[in-house]
């Protein structure tokens, strides 16, 4: 009998998946880890795949990331693949974060401003000391915050305050219906709310890389906070048998209104414009690089010079999807040995071709 | 068998099939020309076949027969994984013989044996636009296709020749589809590319990831780029198989030893095994 050439087979599928599962398991002398720990104390973790998996739900969220060991992005995936099965019965009004009942509200461009500012949660000014205290188990849970009374004032935001100055540039307001990625594929000029629905489901590493080079001269940004918040917002939605909008319940976003300068052209004075952030749960980061990238991709609308990466639309867009990424970086270790053959037999050619010629040369 | 509960019938919901059928249509009208598609997540990754996947899914019925191969073989892993997938979510019959199934998925590779009317061959792509290692800009390249302006490709053809002195493409070689429009025809070796050329059979071509579909219709002219003082020439290793002795098919070049010792054996597994069958 030949060399028979090894293959996977059902056995191998079936084997490798319950060596998965033990491993998922780890050692079962160590307490199983449970979902609703996972959306206590995992929370950002949770928050990260929601974003990316494009699905609020903590519950799966949670699931997703123990079924998927603590991978974020198989674990997006997992939440994602189960989404497309979900029915669509409508889609719900605007998110108005005007009216968050906020956790966290910060602006760097001014001191002090309606509403105030309020630090909320934040790894903001901790020592990134490794806590020891943390590793004990079966501490007493922490002393609860103090708690301030809310005082009620509207927190209008920062680029409603610059744009009653007529400094910010007016957005164009439109009703007509947002583009829906996820069920018409992606076409180009794609116009701002398709960018940011691909941003808001995009990689949270890959737009913050991208920020960043908009920082660094790619893309020359001239960004500032104008502000972020983080808190509850309620869900509205309008039943068609109702015919009015009812509230379905409250999500945590986060928001990020970036200012950034504007040269002016022929038309337009010189202005602050808009960068926009928004994410499901507490994703400062994320909010602020999907800010900073929303800002960048209009550079060819507002008549920039648009040479850097960040400033292509379908640079950013095409490459900013985590699921399909790694999908198709990590497909190439799918056998390919047919393809490879053939490059074996060209390479010989080729070779072959070229010593002939070296030889012919030589006499 | 029976199919697993809580799932549609193919897995996609019956609307998204009649939008992915709708696209297959259209691919079907246009030979070559690539159909963008909404196309969905599924239960495997991008980059697993999720192209090929959704056109098997929209267009399998309860009495075809599938066969599922990866690299020319039923039984490499991707071609299980999938087989069983449809086998759990349409309950379908399933083969490894080329000539009993009437719906053949595949990926990277065309059957040994001529595929006849009535069936069809569904290919798994990674990147559907031929043109995008020499402008990687889809709305350039969507222009190009506009107006047929393939020079570029023709350019790469003749600095390779210029050179190397030959084409230096070896697989997903890129093919002009009934005159009109340059096709990638997936990462196949193009020792498989003259196959394509006015088969018989329906040949589908789905992209996930990219969001594309595009097709072959039946007795289709499929040419590969060459030029005529530089034929195009299909390669293979130059061996027979070590199985089934085969001179005339594509062969995997199986490393033995660490000294240099080789072995070929044939890609398609089912037309090894059935030449063997017949010699016996």
């Amino acid at each position: 009998m030949a060399y028979v050439a090894v293959k996977g087979g059902e056995d191998a599928i079936a084997h490798a998946h319950a060596w998965l599962a033990e491993a998922r398991r780890g050692d079962p002398a160590v307490l199983e880890l449970s979902v609703a720990q996972i959306g206590q104390q995992l929370g950002l973790a949770v928050d990260r795949v929601m974003a990316e998996g494009s699905c609020h739900d903590r519950g799966l969220a949670a699931l997703a990331i123990k079924q998927a060991r603590g991978d974020l992005i198989e674990a997006a995936f997992l939440l994602r693949a189960y989404r497309t099965t979900l029915p669509r019965f409508g889609a719900s009004a605007p998110l108005d974060t005007a009216a968050m009942l906020v956790r966290r509200r910060i602006s760097a461009t001014y001191k002090d401003l309606p509403g105030g500012q309020v630090l909320g949660p934040t790894f903001d000014y901790t020592h990134r000391l490794l806590d020891f205290a943390m590793e004990a188990e079966g501490a007493a849970p922490p002393e609860p915050a103090p708690e301030a009374e809310a005082d009620g004032a509207p927190m209008p935001r920062v680029s409603g305050i610059l744009a009653q100055e007529g400094l910010m540039a007016a957005e164009p307001a439109s009703d007509a219906p947002p583009g829906d990625l996820t069920r018409e594929p992606l076409a180009f000029p794609a116009d701002r709310p398709l960018r940011l629905q691909a941003l808001a489901r995009g990689d949270e590493g890959f737009l913050l890389a991208l920020g960043y080079s908009t920082q660094r001269g790619y893309g020359n940004a001239h960004p500032f906070v104008g502000e972020i918040r983080m808190g509850e917002v309620a869900v509205g939605l309008t039943p068609p048998e109702l015919g009015f909008e009812i509230s379905i319940g409250d999500i945590t976003v986060t928001e990020c209104g970036m200012v950034n300068q504007f040269a002016g052209s022929r038309t337009e004075p010189p202005q602050f414009t808009r960068g926009y952030g928004l994410v499901f749960g507490h994703g400062e980061r994320k909010a602020m690089a999907m800010a900073l990238v929303d800002r960048s991709l209009r550079a060819a609308e507002l008549g920039e010079e648009a040479a850097a990466p960040a400033q292509s639309p379908e640079f950013v867009l095409y490459h900013c999807d985590n699921v399909e990424a790694t999908g198709f970086v990590e497909h190439l270790k799918l056998p390919h040995y047919v393809d490879f053959q053939s490059e074996l037999e060209k390479i010989r050619t080729l070779r072959a071709t070229a010593d002939a010629a070296q030889r012919e040369a030589a006499e | 068998m029976t199919i697993a509960a809580g799932y549609n019938f193919g897995y996609l919901d019956e609307a998204t099939k009649r939008m992915i059928r709708r696209a297959i249509l259209k691919a079907v009208a246009i030979p070559g020309h690539q159909v963008p598609f909404g196309s969905r997540e599924m239960p495997l990754p991008y980059g697993w076949g999720t192209g090929g996947i959704q056109v098997t899914a929209s267009i399998l019925g309860p009495r075809d027969v599938l066969k599922v191969i990866d690299q020319g073989a039923d039984d490499t892993t991707n071609a299980v994984s999938i087989r069983r997938f449809f086998a759990k979510v349409a309950g379908v019959a399933t083969t490894e013989r080329t000539t009993d199934a009437t719906l053949i998925q595949t990926r990277h590779r065309i059957p040994e044996t001529p595929l006849r009317e009535g069936q069809i061959l569904v290919y798994q792509v990674p990147m559907p636009e031929p043109l995008f290692r020499l402008e990687p800009r889809v709305t350039e390249t969507q222009r190009m296709h506009a107006l047929a302006d393939y020079g570029l490709m023709h350019v790469k053809l003749y600095e390779d020749i210029a050179r190397y002195g030959h084409v230096a493409i070896s697989y997903n070689y890129p093919v002009m589809v009934n005159r009109r429009y340059l096709m990638a025809p997936s990462p196949i070796p193009a020792f498989d590319n003259p196959k394509m050329d006015r088969m018989p059979a329906l040949q589908l071509f789905g992209a996930g990831r990219e969001k594309r579909i595009y097709a072959v219709p039946p007795h289709t002219e499929v040419r590969s780029l060459d030029f005529e003082d530089h034929p195009f020439v299909p390669i293979r290793a130059d061996a027979a198989c070590s199985l089934c002795g085969s001179r005339d098919t594509y062969l995997d070049e199986i490393v033995t030893d660490d000294r240099g010792g080789r072995r070929f054996i044939c890609s398609d597994t089912d037309w090894c095994a059935s030449r063997r069958e017949e010699g016996r």
